[in-house]
């Protein structure tokens, strides 16, 4: 799947690549700065649950910013990305002004490159292994936000290319989910030339995209427009449908499926079994969101209700933390809190979302953990019982450890708590499949060379096999199960 | 988008929707149920399957109107279109030949039983059911469920129909007749929680199939949940069976009342919606 370095030096060295090379030297591609996301006003964006934080750059912003990459020999910056995006490429063609190749060049390998350029952890992958940051110590190439800007260029001007799909082989193949995974995996076998259908449960397709990421950090329409141009490619989708239940896999290998790729998710929220915790008022970061994200609940002309809350404490640190506590504050919060049980330092969330949720007001109270809940006369939370921490011995994770300091509990009045301290993987899969092996957290196992579980015919990625983790990982074992199951399918048919 | 093939009100708030789902009908077995939609302004709600008629093609959905989802679906006519219908959901009931089976079943809550009271029956199980609610006119499925019972008793608050009494009474008198093997109730959850208390006095294992407040019913958002033996367990994926004498109902109580307060202004509006269009 990565691309191999041969071809990344023949593209290298296509004639426009070493032109632009030429026309700036080095020394003064590193003098510029690097470029800052434009961002919405905090006081105005806490108004808006479906207005965007970043807005993205203006087309000079991206070509100046593009101008910064040295196009690297050794391009170390692929290498960080679990899609194996051909970064140089992509921002060359930004620099030199041709933003719809820019944008073909992010769907080479990239199923939903507006997606990831909004909520991937650029700075954690691409951008850590980027020369600037490697060698030079200065801010690394923004290449998020360059991907967010091809891909939102090409989207607005109306003429969004539709990557080339090879000649259909007839087979079918199937999803089971429709999240980052599963559609990245879909992306890749249409291209293949299979018949893919996406199956998903809930009425939305879009898994996590759509019921997990609020609208001010990805707009539900930019998904729907990706989501669109996979129909375009040809890729199949069904929603309300449960693979296992409403048909099951037996009845669907008689359809003619011959592989499936089981993409199911994180579905099963964790709680901390903590005293109090099913009071009213109490609610997984799932639910929360799911209220909001796909239902609309915030909107009066929607049926489903969300429970609004004056003094709304977070539990966790991670990005869907952040996600339900900035919710909360745009809901008309009038104190939002993240209670986390480690420091900042440790904090899973990006900096730019702790950044962000921080110019909203929200209050963090680190090194605290949660013990018991309280409720009213109508069974609905009103306060807590925390205890303070502090951090001993790193732990398996690396992290250190928090540890609880005796005595020092004391309370804090609540009327709404979310919970966002992970999720388990759905167990809807594994139960209709009985053959199928799982490990003791429920997680699919499969041969990692291969994603392949221990059923021949189900490849498996995503959260159902690493049980939580970020949307570009997910979209890397989608890409990786697509590249294993064509060579399964054409080794079983002798295809092509 | 699944049509709505047949409509009959069982009583003013109670209404049974035949509707066009070819997969559920041939997959659902007893005890499970499904999700549906309506409009795109919809809430999802759940819904237990009565019955099905795989040939058809159909199911049979039940519901009582309380709120404005609920209202919305008792308004559809056949020939219109549920939004979105996903299923089947939750675990089948465990059935198999115990001996005598006494089946319970409150309000609305003898929809989701017939299929159960069905399925025991075939298992070659004695059937004894006890049906109730509040009065006559809110009795449903009375003959359906005779057909399937070795004996039916039903019990009314006032009297109107069958004997006098909550359905506790017809339970313990079957109890103190004969031999029960396992006990299925299905109901309100203050119904199930006495049901629950008497059997347990009883010493007969008792399922109860619980109503929790869900949104995606696979698992995801973690609403549904209820303590059973002092452990959370969500009822769309582990249920919606449990062993009653275990379940939380005052916990269970509590929580379904969770959303009272948003329910109750969207029905208003609701209603005052309806009132400006029809004027």
């Amino acid at each position: 799947m990565g691309l191999d370095s041969l071809y990344l030096k023949q593209e290298r060295e296509a004639e426009w690549r070493a032109e632009l090379r030429r026309q700036t030297k080095n020394k003064d591609r590193m003098l510029i700065e690097r470029v800052s996301m434009p961002e919405l006003e905090p006081e105005v964006r806490v108004n808006y649950q479906d207005r965007e934080v970043n807005s993205g750059l203006t087309r000079e912003m991206a070509m100046q910013e593009a101008v910064r990459c040295m196009d690297c020999a050794n391009p170390t910056c692929i290498e960080g990305c679990p899609v194996s995006i051909n970064i140089p490429k992509f921002i060359k063609n930004i620099e030199r002004g041709e933003i719809q190749q820019a944008a073909s060049v992010l769907k080479e390998t990239s199923a939903l490159p507006a997606v990831c350029g909004r909520v991937c952890p650029q700075e954690k992958q691409c951008e850590a292994q980027c020369f600037y940051v490697q060698k030079l110590n200065k801010p690394a190439v923004a290449i998020g936000h360059l991907e967010r800007f091809a891909a939102d260029f090409e989207r607005e001007s109306g003429e969004m290319s539709v990557p080339e799909t090879a000649k259909s082989n007839g087979i079918k193949v199937a999803t089971v989910g429709s999240g980052p995974a599963a559609l990245s995996f879909a992306g890749d076998m249409v291209k293949k030339g299979y018949d893919v259908t996406v199956f998903e449960a809930l009425h939305e397709i879009g898994g996590v995209l759509k019921y997990g990421i609020p609208e001010f950090r990805l707009p539900n329409k930019i998904v729907d427009k990706e989501l669109e141009n996979l129909q375009k490619m040809g890729v199949h989708f069904e929603t309300n449908f449960i693979v296992g239940r409403t048909a099951s896999f037996d009845d669907l290998k008689e359809q003619g499926f011959q592989a499936f790729f089981i993409g199911s998710g994180a579905g099963l929220p964790r709680f901390m079994s903590i005293p109090g915790e099913n009071y009213n008022g109490i609610l997984s970061s799932n639910e929360y969101l799911t209220r909001v994200n796909l239902m609309g609940a915030q909107y009066e002309e929607t049926d489903t209700p969300v429970l609004h809350g004056k003094r709304v404490a977070v539990i966790g640190g991670g990005n869907t933390a952040m996600d339900s506590v900035r919710t909360a504050l745009r809901l008309g919060a009038e104190k939002a809190m993240i209670v986390y049980r480690r420091s900042e330092e440790e904090m899973p969330a990006r900096i730019e979302e702790i950044k962000h949720a921080k110019e909203e007001g929200v209050e963090f109270h680190n090194l605290c953990n949660p013990l018991e809940y309280y409720g009213d006369e109508k069974g609905r939370v009103s306060g807590m019982k925390l205890i303070r921490m502090q951090l001993g011995e790193p732990d398996a994770s690396g992290r250190r450890r928090p540890v609880p300091m005796e005595g020092s509990e004391f309370e804090m009045e609540v009327d709404l708590v979310i919970v966002a301290v992970g999720v388990s993987p759905n167990p809807l899969v594994p139960s209709s499949l009985k053959e199928l092996k799982v490990t003791k957290w429920g997680t699919i196992v499969v041969d990692e060379t291969k994603m392949q579980s221990s059923i021949p015919e189900m490849f498996a990625g995503g959260d159902i096999v690493r049980g939580g983790a970020t949307v570009i990982l997910a979209m890397g074992d989608g890409r990786r199960a697509a590249e294993k199951m064509d060579h399964f399918l054409k080794e079983k048919y002798a295809v092509n | 988008m699944n049509k709505v093939v047949k409509k009959e009100f069982f009583s003013e708030k109670v209404v049974r929707l035949v509707v066009e789902a070819p997969l559920i009908a041939r997959s659902r077995k007893a005890g499970n149920f499904v999700i549906l939609r309506v409009g795109e302004k919809g809430e999802r709600i759940p819904l237990t399957i009565a019955s099905a008629d795989a040939e058809k093609g159909t199911i049979d959905l039940v519901a009582q109107v309380v709120g404005v989802s609920t209202s919305k679906l008792a308004d559809l006519e056949p020939g219109d279109y549920i939004t979105d219908l996903v299923g089947p959901l939750g675990k089948p009931t465990h059935i198999e030949n115990v001996g005598t089976i006494l089946a319970a079943g409150g309000g609305v809550g003898v929809a989701p039983l017939l299929p159960i009271v069905e399925a025991f029956k075939k298992a070659g199980n004695r059937v004894i059911t006890v049906l109730a609610a509040r009065s006559k006119d809110l009795i449903i499925l009375e003959d359906q469920m005779r057909q399937w019972s070795d004996e039916l008793i039903v019990m009314t608050d006032d009297g109107s129909h069958g004997r006098k009494g909550l359905v506790t009474a017809g339970m313990e008198e079957i109890l103190q007749r004969e031999e029960v093997n396992e006990c299925i109730v299905i109901g309100p959850a203050i119904m199930m929680k006495f049901a629950a208390l008497l059997t347990e006095k009883y010493n007969v294992p008792t399922q109860a199939s619980l109503n929790s407040i869900m949104v995606d019913g696979t698992g995801m958002c973690g609403a549904c949940r209820v303590s059973v033996g002092g452990k959370t367990r969500f009822t769309c994926v582990d249920g919606p069976e449990f062993d009653a004498h275990h379940i939380d109902f005052d916990e269970m109580l509590m929580r379904l009342g969770g959303y009272r307060e948003e329910e109750k202004e969207a029905l208003e509006l609701y209603h005052l919606q309806h009132k400006l269009v029809e004027k």
